[in-house]
């Protein structure tokens, strides 16, 4: 009998607060460890949780990116638990009236290649609710460590429906996920830092049937290769168990990155009951709806509704879009070197090759955390570059110099041009001259020509802009060999 | 030496305005005191004298220089073992806590001191304010000052025999079901438990969150008026404090308020378990204040009857919840005989708690329970609001409630030690009235044939502190029982 999975994935996303939820303990990751608390944070006798409402602003933010209703009430709960990264052996977090209810995802799925477009589908969410963040345990030879910097940041948890079917929907749900978080400026979403971090939920059903299978949640993804490589692991386990006769046990299991397999952690029986009940110290927080009329007109364009209105308005290839609108501030670049010069296509090659090409080169040469909004090159450089090469007053060949020169110096294409005399040369006579040259020199490219090679034009072409430096204009150059061959 | 640890806030302040004593002398006087007859009536868990005496000089400087506060500078108030005071032990009386020293003040503490007023001394109490005799203390069993074989009641029993035997002017407890108005009633002192938010609970050591209220013991209501002004009002660390509506000069409305007033009396609270001695004198106060032109009112209250167990469900369940942080990891008693975090937990846990303790988070954690929760906690929170549907409907016609505060005088060291269920029935009057978050006084109205104190409960409407005092203080004044002292 043929099986199909069935996934779900539990996202917990760090919200990108300067204070912690509950107390006005400051948070940065890479503090040195218990530097960051506070009484509050701690769990010290009589002290009180305090809501940070900017906590709640953020993720009402995110639950509007992701289509969710608000919630006009959300309260808190207490999730109880013995565990030692948790100061309080609860976790606040909302159980019962969530912030943010339902929601969906649009995800589009890998295409045939990498230069052509996949398929588009939509996600459905359960909901969004917020909880704080517990300490951090490190396991060392005799002894386990606390580092209780990370305990009470706010939490996005985003628990989805079971509504995937592969690991490569769960691996474009996250990446598209990312995106709509780092566009929103919720989060910044560093795996590795653990800003963002992935249960799955997983079940095999037969193939054309509704109802669900039992499933098993698979924790520790802290990566998006890990999230692939579990889901794998977990449906062909699940595939063998059911085909030798097998039945799934509900349980949690732990993924393992050096095996590059999952055990389990606990079966249902064991499963912890967490006796959730109401907050008495923290009180239902009320939306206010005009407020949140307000957060959604500051939301961002989501990306993928931005790269469809690149691609019609802009008429821009999939290759570019592709690149340009995973990335807001590239997006924001490119629309802001429009206002200066209107060439769509021509500008967002510039940003998607040259900027991106120069910007890695320079982070690799230690020239570290350059990125769009910090570099030397503004939008209008771009723009006036691509306005001065449609004008022929250089020639794109020399454009990439020009290009390159003001990522370093940040000085204007204009001036470069002027300081370094790249204006294309126009003097006829001259290139006329190289031209003879050129024809005389490579009698085989000319009998090539002659038989119909339009190439070969090419290495006629080379010895004459070698000794312009560039200057000659293309378009020019090649009309007059042309000419200069078919005559002689 | 003098008599000034006998005398009330409001005469001290009038001596020390006048310039015929200093707190430095108060303070003396309280310190000697405690010295002679603490021995005996074993009240404080701590006391730092030369600390105290430093608060009293820094008092009587700013007095000589024309500083003064207000009525409580340089007044000795006694603080209860669960309420933080910076620097020093906050053991609540649990051997959990023993070496655990507070880096921070409780919100009511930093009032005090804002008033002037000399932190004076750690009070004895049923640990973590679980019992109703202060037998539950890991540390000293606290003697009634009335008759030494008696118990002070509890859980703020430390605080009411202090006030009772002059070993400090005024001291401060904490109320979740009838804590600081049950020992007031059994020493003979008046104890008063506000409405639910009106004090910040920030530096109280949670028991039942929900129920949990600070309040004063006094030797008049005037005194304890004036406590409650010092304290009350919404703090930042506290959600659930509360910025009153409404008349809040508490010491200066109760000269000026003399009814007559429509008091209603419950037939609920007269039933089976009272002594006989206690029905006969409540019901001749309620004599007096016919006498006094007041109306009695006839009321029902018919969920009292359910508030005992309602509060045991309600309370234990925070409780269990609250009193997970003591695990031994971050502070508090850590077992020697762990081996391993799961050890850590239950072996610091086992030796750290005492058995109240244990039987309160063992129920609090079944009545939270998959499965349970529905019938008992969920249930319980129904029967809650019930319970305050009753009083909401009572005080439509009445200006107050006057029942007893305890069904019986002090009882015999140990006769109720082993029987639970006996000793939770101390507080079956008091207890409704935390569970509905209303504000209610015990005050002295007379004596038992063998010369134990009796007290009056008056229980005012939420956030009709104002009236409940100037009702209080109306008996109080007519009668000279707050006048007498034990003889020890």
């Amino acid at each position: 009998m043929p099986y199909e999975a069935v996934v779900g994935l539990e996202i917990h996303v760090q919200i990108k607060t300067c204070t912690k939820m509950f107390t006005a303990a400051p948070y940065q990751y890479g503090a040195a460890p218990n530097t960051l608390t506070d009484a509050v944070v701690l769990g010290l006798p009589g002290t009180l949780p305090v809501l940070n409402y900017a906590a709640i602003e953020k993720c009402a933010k995110l639950g509007l990116m992701l289509g969710c209703e608000i919630a006009e009430v959300c309260k808190w709960d207490r999730k109880n638990y013995f565990y030692p990264d948790s100061p309080k052996n609860y976790q606040l977090t909302q159980n019962e009236e969530p912030l943010c209810v339902g929601g969906k995802v649009e995800i589009e799925l890998p295409g045939p290649s990498r230069n052509v477009e996949g398929d588009h589908r939509w996600v459905t969410l359960n909901r969004i609710h917020l909880e704080e963040d517990p300490g951090k345990l490190t396991h060392e030879a005799f002894e386990t460590v606390i580092d209780f910097n990370r305990a009470g940041v706010p939490l996005a948890e985003i628990v989805t429906e079971p509504d995937m079917s592969s690991s490569t929907e769960a691996v474009a749900f996250l990446n598209c996920l990312r995106n709509m978080i780092i566009y929103a400026g919720v989060s910044d979403c560093d795996m590795e830092k653990g800003q963002l971090r992935c249960d799955a939920n997983v079940s095999l059903r037969p193939v054309g049937t509704k109802k669900l299978g039992t499933r098993t949640e698979i924790k520790n993804l802290n990566s998006i290769s890990n999230v692939k490589a579990a889901i794998e692991y977990e449906i062909e386990r699940q595939t063998s168990v059911l085909e030798g006769g097998g039945s799934i046990a509900q349980e949690t299991r732990r993924w393992d990155v050096e095996s590059g397999s999952s055990f389990s952690l606990r079966s249902k029986e064991e499963a912890h009951d967490y006796r959730y009940f109401p907050d008495p110290d923290l009180m239902p927080v009320q939306m206010d709806r005009s407020r949140i009329n307000e957060l959604e007109a500051e939301l961002p364009e989501r990306p993928l509704d931005k790269q469809r209105r690149y691609q019609e308005a802009f008429k821009l290839p999939f290759t570019l879009t592709s690149v340009l609108c995973v990335n807001r501030e590239l997006c924001e670049f490119f629309e802001d070197a429009l206002q200066t010069y209107e060439a769509p296509k021509q500008i967002a090659n510039y940003i998607t090759n040259d900027l991106l090409r120069e910007l890695s080169a320079a982070s690799e040469h230690g020239d570290s955390a350059l990125d769009v909004g910090k570099c030397k090159l503004t939008p209008a450089h771009i723009g006036i570059l691509s306005k001065i090469i449609d004008e022929g007053i250089i020639s794109k060949q020399i454009g990439k110099e020009v290009f390159s020169e003001m990522f370093v110096t940040g000085e204007m294409p204009d001036a470069i041009v002027e300081k370094k005399g790249l204006k294309q040369s126009d003097d006829t006579d001259e290139i006329e001259a190289l031209c003879l040259e050129a024809i005389a020199c490579n009698a085989k490219a000319v009998g090539q020509y002659k038989e119909g090679n339009t190439k070969a034009l090419n290495a006629l072409k080379g010895p004459v802009m070698k000794a312009t430096k560039g200057k000659a204009n293309p378009a020019m150059l090649d009309d007059l060999l042309k000419r200069l061959i078919n005559k002689g | 030496m003098s008599d000034l640890h006998f005398k009330t806030i409001t005469e001290l302040a009038a001596m020390l305005a006048a310039g015929e004593t200093t707190s430095v002398s108060i303070t003396h006087a309280v310190i000697e005191r405690t010295a002679a007859v603490d021995a005996q009536v074993k009240a404080f868990l701590s006391s730092d004298p030369e600390d105290a005496l430093a608060q009293a000089e820094a008092s009587d400087e700013r007095r000589a220089l024309g500083r003064a506060i207000g009525s409580l500078d340089g007044i000795p108030i006694g603080i209860k073992d669960t309420l933080a005071v910076k620097d020093q032990h906050l053991r609540c009386a649990s051997k959990m806590l023993e070496n655990y020293v507070s880096p921070f003040d409780a919100t009511c503490i930093t009032k005090l001191r804002e008033a002037g007023a000399i932190i004076w001394g750690r009070l004895n109490m049923d640990e973590f304010a679980m019992g109703s005799s202060t037998e539950n203390s890991a540390f000293q069993t606290t003697c009634n000052p009335w008759n030494l074989e008696t118990i002070p009641g509890g859980s703020s029993g430390g605080s009411a025999a202090a006030m009772s035997a002059g070993e400090a002017i005024a001291t401060l407890g904490t109320d979740t079901g009838g804590s600081i108005r049950q020992p007031a009633a059994l020493c003979g002192v008046v104890g008063m438990k506000p409405t639910y938010g009106l004090i910040s609970r920030y530096g109280l050591v949670a028991f039942a969150s929900s129920l949990d209220q600070v309040g004063p013991f006094a030797r008049t209501v005037e005194d304890a008026a004036l406590l409650m002004e010092a304290m009350l009002g919404k703090d930042p660390l506290d959600s659930t404090s509360i910025a009153p509506e409404g008349e809040t000069n508490y010491a200066a409305a109760l000269k000026v308020k003399k009814g007559p007033w429509k008091l209603g009396v419950p037939q609920e609270f007269f039933g089976e378990g009272i002594d006989p001695e206690v029905k006969v004198n409540i019901e001749k106060a309620i004599d007096w204040y016919k006498e006094q032109g007041c109306e009695i009112v006839d009321i029902s209250l018919p969920h009292s009857e359910l508030a005992v167990p309602v509060y045991y469900i309600v309370a234990t369940a925070e409780a269990s919840s609250n009193l997970a942080r003591f695990d031994g990891v971050r502070y508090g008693h850590r077992s020697e005989e762990a081996k391993d975090a799961l050890t850590l937990f239950t072996k610091s846990r086992g030796e750290g708690f005492g058995d109240e303790v244990k039987r309160r988070i063992i129920l609090g954690t079944y009545v939270l329970s998959s499965g349970y929760y529905d019938a008992y906690y969920l249930r319980a929170q129904k029967v809650r609001r019930r319970i305050l549907g009753d009083f909401e409907k009572a005080f439509e016609q009445v200006d107050a409630i006057l029942t007893p505060t305890s069904p019986t005088p002090a009882f015999n060291r140990g006769e109720r030690a082993n029987d639970p269920l006996a000793m939770y029935l101390s507080d079956v009057y008091t207890i409704s009235v935390n569970l509905a978050g209303l504000p209610a006084i015990s005050i002295p109205s007379g004596f038992t044939e063998r010369g134990l104190p009796i007290g009056l409960q008056v229980i005012g409407k939420a956030f009709g502190e104002a009236d409940m005092f100037a009702i209080a203080n109306a008996f109080e004044q007519g009668h000279d029982y707050y006048k007498a002292v034990p003889a020890l």
